[in-house]
This record gives structure tokens, C-alpha cells and sequence, in this order.
């Protein structure tokens, strides 16, 4: 009975927090207003990317075609509605031989709203990308990634959130900017169940423009069973003088951990074939990973490898225009399950299709 | 544990009110659509500058991800901007420069 009192109480002093709350919140997000030509008011667009890989695995070849739409609805200069799905076809010929065959999956990997509150605040509500590390939300499109084989500690933390989350970037000196998102999620862990997976996490980076370097850190808590931790690192790296790109990520979690760097070194600066040149990028990466505490069947399941296991991947990757690139590469994977080669090459393709009036850029006005 | 969760999110509900109402009455905040309005009426020996200044943190900014895409038009970079702004968490004044540059 006191307990249902003391119910009682906590849920009415939550309510006067949340009446008090709230309009102050609603009241932060009024001054800011960013004014915006009737011209330049953005529109619907159709973006994603397409790809085509093939990948040689122990020498068992995989086709792996993909389509992965994102659908921008912005509603005035405040409100965003985006969304991406993923299309993926993954065929083998069976071990016995004849045509190739294969899964297709379909998920929706976020749906979300995003409320552009003030310069230094965005609050988004639905389903997320969760923002443990860098890989997941912004290198994870075929058309940006380096290289096409997922690093090793990827599936750590990164599933999709189901919840709100708060983020911004905003200048904190003349010469560095700050970045973070927090967030909480309960995503529903299975179809006709009431559980769910609750989970709080953060993610903190600084972008210093001189040397354009970027580092950061992510953390995640689960607040049920053993309410584990998880934390990351990671930075990025682009000299001034270089064609040359450098990024690396490092996590840590009950399921396992690990890290990985790769770099890109476009050669605009070779003076002999320049015009090919320009266009090739040379990659490389460096990974490692170490198991958890779940054993090697839940390793598995997650898409985690099953052992300790180093790679080392190397590649290139050719620009035939804007948004479409060829790429090649080749890995070798030790493991005391076995130590193995990884080929891949396909294509890759970066799409943006209008959905209403583009206008007319500011030249012609 | 469910009200230690909700007393957490109410918790963090409320520092970020807090924050973002310290942050949105500062001086720099109010500044921010004077800003913006400028941004659209640029006078000529200014833009040249904010092209420069755009390009530079387009590097900066979009090319820690990824490569130079091609420029669209301004209604459709405006949508591009925005996704971006959330997506790769770029401050509004970058993301402000950075359209300028690319609809020029």
C-alpha cells in the first residue's frame, strides 16, 4: 500500500516536472529563427545509393546487390522527416552447384523527425541510427566507405534506436567546434513482445579546423539485467596538404571489442596520367578484434567473428564521375578459426533525385 | 527500475531545457537570423570571401566523409544541408556558408 502511495506521489511530482519542463524547452526554441529566400526553401528529395559487389570469401563467391533509398522531407527551415531503407540481395551458388540464389532483406534502418530547436540543439524522435562511433551513422553508405567489407567490431552497439535523442554542433572557439548527441531508446525486441531493450548512450567530438582533425567518444548503458556499459573512441584526419585521409574507431563492449584504421590517399598529385590519376584513391585498413564474454554462438549471431581475429585490407578505388565509383580490393583475415583471402569488387553509385521544383540557381535570377 | 529510468530521461530533459534556454537567450544566439538574413543579400566584394571561406569549410566538413560531390541546384542543396546539419552535426553557420558556396 505505501508503496502504491509512494507510486503515486513520484508519478504526480514527475508530472509537475514534465508541466514545468516542457514549456520551458518549447520556450528555449522560439528565438532562433533562420530567415530563408522563398527561392532557396528546400524540397522532398530521393537520395541513396545502389551497389553491386562481389566477394570471394575463402574463395566462395557472394553477389551482393543492394539499394539503399533516403527519403528527405524537409517541412519549412525547422522540421526534417528522413528515412532509409535497405534492399539487399545476397546470392552463392549452392554447394552442390547450379544458379546462384539468396536471401533478400528488407528493413527500414531509420525513420525519424528532426526538429532543428536552435543553433545548438536538434531533437529527433522515431527510429535512429545510434551514434556509438562514427562508422555506423556516417561512413556506412557503399558510396562513402573506403573499403566494402564491414569492419570486424561494426555490429557492437549499433543497432538501430527506437526512442529521442538530442544533438547539435556548435563553434566553442575560434578554432574548434563541438559535436555530441544523447540519446535514450527502448526498442522492442521482438514482434507480439513487451520487452524491450532500454538503452541511454551519448556521443562527444571536437573538430579542430587548423589541423582538421576530429576525435571523440561514445558510450552506451543498457538499463536492464547487468546494465553493461560500452564505450568507444574515434577520430578522423584529413591533412591540409594532402590528398590523404586517415579515420580509426575503437570499441569497447560485454560482447567484444577491438578498433580499426584505414586511410585514403587520392593521387591528384601523381604528375604523369593525371586525368586517371585524379581519379583513383588508394585504401588500406587494419583491424583487430577480440571476443566477449557471449560465446561463440552469440558471437555469431551478432555478425561478430567467433575468435580473435586480425585483418588487413588493401584497395583502390576509381571515381567515373560524381557519385559512382568502381572499387577493388583484397584482404586476408588471421583467426585461430582458420586464416583466409577476401577479394571484392562491384560498383557503386550515389543517386539524388528531385521531388518538387529545384528553382533557379541565383546566376540565372 | 521504471521510475529510476523516468526520472533519468526527466533528468536529462531538463538539463538540455535548461542548456538550451541558456544558450538560445545568449547574445550570440539572438545575433544568429541577423546572420542569416545576411547571408542572403551578400555584397559583391563579400562573396568572393564567403565563396572562399565556403569552400574551405566544405573541405573541412564534408570531406572528412566523403568525396566532392557535384553542385545541385539551390532548393535541392538547401534539403542536402539540412540532412546534414543533423546527420554530420555541423554548426548552422557552416551549414550556412557551405550552401552559399555550393548554389554559386
Amino acid at each position: 500500500m505505501s508503496y502504491l502511495f509512494q507510486e503515486t506521489a513520484f508519478a504526480r511530482r514527475q508530472r509537475t516536472l514534465l508541466s514545468l519542463l516542457l514549456p520551458l524547452f518549447f520556450l528555449s526554441l522560439a528565438p532562433w529563427s533562420p530567415a530563408q529566400e522563398q527561392s532557396d526553401k528546400p524540397i522532398p528529395i530521393l537520395t541513396g545509393n545502389v551497389g553491386t559487389f562481389s566477394f570471394v570469401t575463402g574463395g566462395q563467391n557472394l553477389i551482393d546487390t543492394q539499394i539503399n533509398p533516403v527519403l528527405l522531407v524537409p517541412l519549412g527551415d525547422r522540421w526534417l522527416i528522413e528515412s532509409r531503407a535497405e534492399f539487399e540481395g545476397q546470392f552463392q551458388r549452392p554447394p552442390a552447384g547450379g544458379p546462384y540464389g539468396g536471401p533478400v532483406n528488407k528493413h527500414v534502418d531509420y525513420a525519424q523527425v528532426d526538429y532543428i530547436a536552435n543553433p545548438y540543439l536538434t531533437v529527433t524522435a522515431g527510429r535512429f541510427l545510434t551514434p556509438f562511433g562514427i562508422f555506423n551513422e556516417r561512413l556506412y553508405p557503399v558510396w562513402i566507405r573506403f573499403l566494402q567489407p564491414d569492419p570486424l567490431i561494426l555490429p557492437i552497439r549499433t543497432a538501430p534506436s527506437d526512442g529521442a535523442m538530442f544533438r547539435g554542433g556548435f563553434p566553442v572557439s575560434t578554432q574548434a567546434n563541438m559535436n555530441y548527441a544523447l540519446y535514450v531508446s527502448a526498442t522492442s525486441i521482438g514482434i507480439g513482445s513487451v520487452d524491450a531493450e532500454r538503452q541511454v548512450g551519448g556521443r562527444m567530438g571536437f573538430f579542430f579546423q587548423g589541423p582538421r582533425l576530429e576525435v571523440g567518444g561514445s558510450w552506451q548503458k543498457t538499463l536492464q539485467d547487468d546494465r553493461k556499459n560500452a564505450f568507444g573512441f574515434h577520430m578522423s584526419w584529413q591533412p591540409s596538404k594532402l590528398p590523404l585521409s586517415v579515420r580509426s574507431e575503437y570499441s569497447h563492449a560485454f560482447e567484444g571489442s577491438g578498433y580499426w584504421v584505414e586511410g585514403a590517399y587520392r593521387l591528384s598529385q601523381v604528375r604523369f596520367w593525371q586525368k586517371a590519376m585524379r581519379r583513383t584513391e588508394l585504401v588500406a585498413r587494419g583491424q583487430q578484434f577480440f571476443v566477449g564474454a557471449i560465446g561463440a554462438d552469440a558471437e555469431d549471431a551478432l555478425g561478430l567473428p567467433s575468435a580473435n581475429t586480425r585483418e588487413a585490407d588493401f584497395g583502390v578505388n576509381y571515381f567515373l564521375r560524381d557519385g559512382m565509383k568502381g572499387i577493388f580490393s583484397y584482404g586476408r583475415q588471421f583467426s585461430p578459426a582458420g586464416n583466409f583471402n577476401q577479394w571484392s569488387f562491384g560498383l557503386a553509385y550515389r543517386f539524388l533525385i528531385p521531388l518538387g521544383p529545384t528553382g533557379a540557381s541565383r546566376e540565372a535570377q | 527500475m521504471n521510475f529510476n529510468f523516468r526520472w533519468k530521461v526527466l533528468a536529462a530533459l531538463g538539463t538540455l531545457a535548461l542548456s538550451s534556454s541558456l544558450f538560445a537567450g545568449s547574445p550570440s544566439a539572438k545575433r544568429e537570423p541577423k546572420e542569416a538574413e545576411s547571408a542572403a543579400v551578400v555584397h559583391p566584394s563579400d562573396a568572393d570571401s564567403m565563396r572562399v571561406e565556403g569552400e574551405k569549410r566544405f573541405h573541412a566538413n564534408c570531406g572528412r566523409c566523403h568525396a566532392t560531390p557535384e553542385k545541385f541546384p539551390p532548393r535541392m542543396m538547401g534539403t542536402v544541408l539540412q540532412h546534414m546539419r543533423v546527420r554530420a552535426t555541423i554548426t548552422e553557420e557552416d551549414r550556412r556558408v557551405i550552401l552559399f558556396y555550393m548554389t554559386q
